[in-house]
């Protein structure tokens, strides 16, 4: 506990703060709380690949493999353990990205954008056309259980809620120290410069390869912790225009702090129940405009402001922190 | 017999669609290095605008004739607007960034216009069959096949040609040639790059909404065909080398002819065959079959 920096102190304070949430805030808003973790978890697997310089417009390709694997561990295996669920959603998620990085590894810039768009495609258009998966419509989850307890109601909602604070800030914390570590390094050096990264005598490949397999990772994570909060699943979490809204929240958001992503999602989240409510046909407007403004004006996303302001505030000893 | 016309009839005619629709999309990003997401928003407003006149057409009670001249006139009035206040608007502030930065601002055009599409035409859906119905259909080998699919095959030639005869028999186009090929050079050499940019992406979104303005006879026009369109569009421009005119037409036939294999042989994995071949063939070539090598930068 004692290495522990800034932001690892704020995702450890952050736990009982999300429980008192829980108890203080009205029962729609915690459910606005809950689903915004689990995407928040593909805005987060976003905003580490964007670090390299990569960015993944189908990210939802995980996020939907980690909802299917919770839907179709019930459906064809009987089994509602989240635990059970999670680690079968991790290895597909593990095996699959293990196997489509071989191909990804080599392309960056526009073509990597595309290709991960094209990819995930593919899983739409399969989970579309199989009526054993409910096509376009999807199908319904059950209760989650937990090693053999199975709380229904009230109880069920809240241990749901608890289960996914406690592994969306974990993760955080994980990816927090997987960028300050070695490989999160060289894969900024990637960004800035890949040959020269190679010259150092390190492979790019395998970096960025790493780094994908553990963005599918923790987004599967988020797909199953959304899929079970909101117990239905459709093949629409795979199409590029749920993957173009994670990649629209690390815009916004910033690639500076991986609390960015998370608390983006969950603003973004408020809002577009208000947005919608509102106006229903220009959301997607003010997602275009809001995204416009972000890019000129602040290409480094709304956490560079609050670097700023802290910045301005403690001129000396924190100054390099601030860049973590 | 029966079914190897039918995929021969399909393919063509699904390859056409394909090359109208993504060749604006190449040639964009030929000239401008820019993939253009908000290509999809630009066929969308195509076939909208077009099925939206055609209806108001059709209640007058007017010559048929004229209706055919309805679709090439709404794509052109949409996609010169449309693509001058974007691109003035808001591009050309944006030149000289990395290409990936321009996809985002790209998509979120995009975003826009979708809902500049709802807007204007609200969220139901938009028949205009007419064009299409009253050309009827002719009997290939038995099978009736609709004429107004073999119109579309005859003007994805055409726009195929003219392409190329304008690139490379032009003035213009040649200079055209010598922008893609250094455009820091033709710059220096007296060649106003700017206007170039701005009459190609003009003459691509232009494209586009032709190619939605040609197919919304074809289709009920509802919300969200822009977002179906970019990805298929994508798929084509990528396996014949993204830029590539040509490129973009043989990636329209191996497109189209994969999808109507499917659609005849083994329907469910329709859409999935096109991203098979697509990863096959990168696999292979990872810059597409025509694309040419570039030196890295160090």
């Amino acid at each position: 506990m004692k290495d522990f920096d800034k932001t690892e102190w704020a995702l450890v304070i952050a736990f009982p703060v999300l429980l008192a949430l829980m108890v203080l805030l009205p029962r729609w808003l915690v459910n606005y709380v809950q689903i915004s973790m689990g995407m928040g978890l593909v805005a987060l697997a976003v905003m580490i690949q964007m670090r390299a310089g990569l960015v993944s417009f189908g990210q939802g390709l995980y996020f939907c493999v980690g909802g299917y694997a919770a839907g179709m561990a019930d459906k064809f295996l009987g089994i509602s353990d989240i635990f059970l669920i999670l680690i079968l959603a991790v290895a597909a998620s593990l095996v699959l990205s293990g196997v489509l990085g071989l191909l990804l590894r080599r392309y960056r810039e526009i073509f990597f954008a595309m290709l991960t768009l094209a990819v995930s495609m593919i899983l739409f258009s399969l989970l579309s056309s199989s009526h054993g998966l409910g096509s376009t419509d999807g199908f319904n989850l059950p209760q989650a259980s937990y090693l053999g307890w199975t709380p229904t109601g009230e109880t069920g909602t809240a241990a749901l809620y608890v289960l996914t604070a406690l592994l969306t800030l974990t993760s955080a914390a994980l990816i927090h120290r997987f960028l300050r570590g070695p490989v999160g390094k060289i894969v900024e050096a990637i960004r800035e410069n890949e040959l020269r990264v190679e010259y150092l005598g390190t492979s790019a490949h395998a970096s960025v390869h790493a780094t994908y397999m553990i963005a599918a990772v923790i987004s599967s994570i988020g797909g199953v912790l959304w899929a079970m909060s909101l117990g239905h699943v459709t093949p629409e979490m795979a199409n590029w225009t749920t993957s173009g809204q994670f990649v629209f929240i690390v815009i916004l958001a910033g690639t500076g702090n991986v609390i960015a992503p998370l608390v983006g999602t969950f603003v973004l989240e408020v809002l577009r129940v208000y947005a919608v409510e509102v106006s229903p046909n220009t959301w997607q407007m003010i997602l275009g405009i809001v995204m416009l403004l972000t890019i000129v004006f602040l290409p480094k996303g709304l956490w560079s402001l609050l670097e700023r302001a802290s910045k301005r505030s403690l001129p000396h000893e924190h100054a390099q922190e601030q860049s973590q | 017999m029966f079914t190897t016309v039918a995929i021969i009839l399909d393919g063509f005619g699904f390859a056409a669609w394909l090359f109208l629709s993504s060749v604006g999309l190449t040639l964009i990003y030929g000239v401008m290095r820019i993939l253009n997401i908000s290509h999809g928003g630009f066929y969308a407003l195509g076939a909208y605008s077009a099925a939206w006149a055609i209806g108001l057409y059709t209640q007058t009670g007017n010559t048929i004739a004229l209706t055919y001249l309805i679709i090439p006139v709404a794509a052109i009035v949409v996609g010169i607007l449309t693509g001058l206040l974007v691109e003035r608007g808001l591009l050309r502030f944006m030149y000289g960034h990395e290409e990936v930065l321009m996809v985002l601002v790209t998509y979120a055009v995009f975003l826009i216009l979708e809902d500049v599409t709802k807007l204007i035409w609200g969220t139901e859906s938009y028949v205009a069959y007419q064009p299409a119905f009253w050309l009827g259909t002719v009997d290939v080998a038995g099978i009736p096949y609709t004429i107004y699919k073999f119109l579309i095959i005859g003007i994805a030639v055409a726009v195929g040609a003219g392409l190329y005869w304008g690139l490379n028999h032009t003035r213009v186009g040649k200079l055209l040639l010598v922008v893609i090929h250094d455009r820091e050079v033709s710059a220096a050499l007296g060649i106003n790059v700017t206007l170039f940019f701005t009459v190609t992406f003009v003459i691509g979104t232009t494209l586009g909404a032709l190619g939605g303005a040609l197919t919304a006879p074809e289709i009920s026009v509802v919300p969200g065909i822009g977002a179906e369109v970019i990805v298929m569009a994508f798929a084509v421009i990528v396996i014949g080398g993204m830029g590539s005119i040509g490129g973009a037409m043989i990636g329209a036939v191996i497109v189209g002819f994969a999808r109507a294999m499917s659609v005849h042989l083994y329907p469910p994995v329709e859409m999935f065959s096109i991203y098979l071949v697509m990863a096959v063939v990168l696999a292979v070539r990872p810059y597409g079959l025509f694309a040419l090598a570039e030196g890295r930068k160090i």
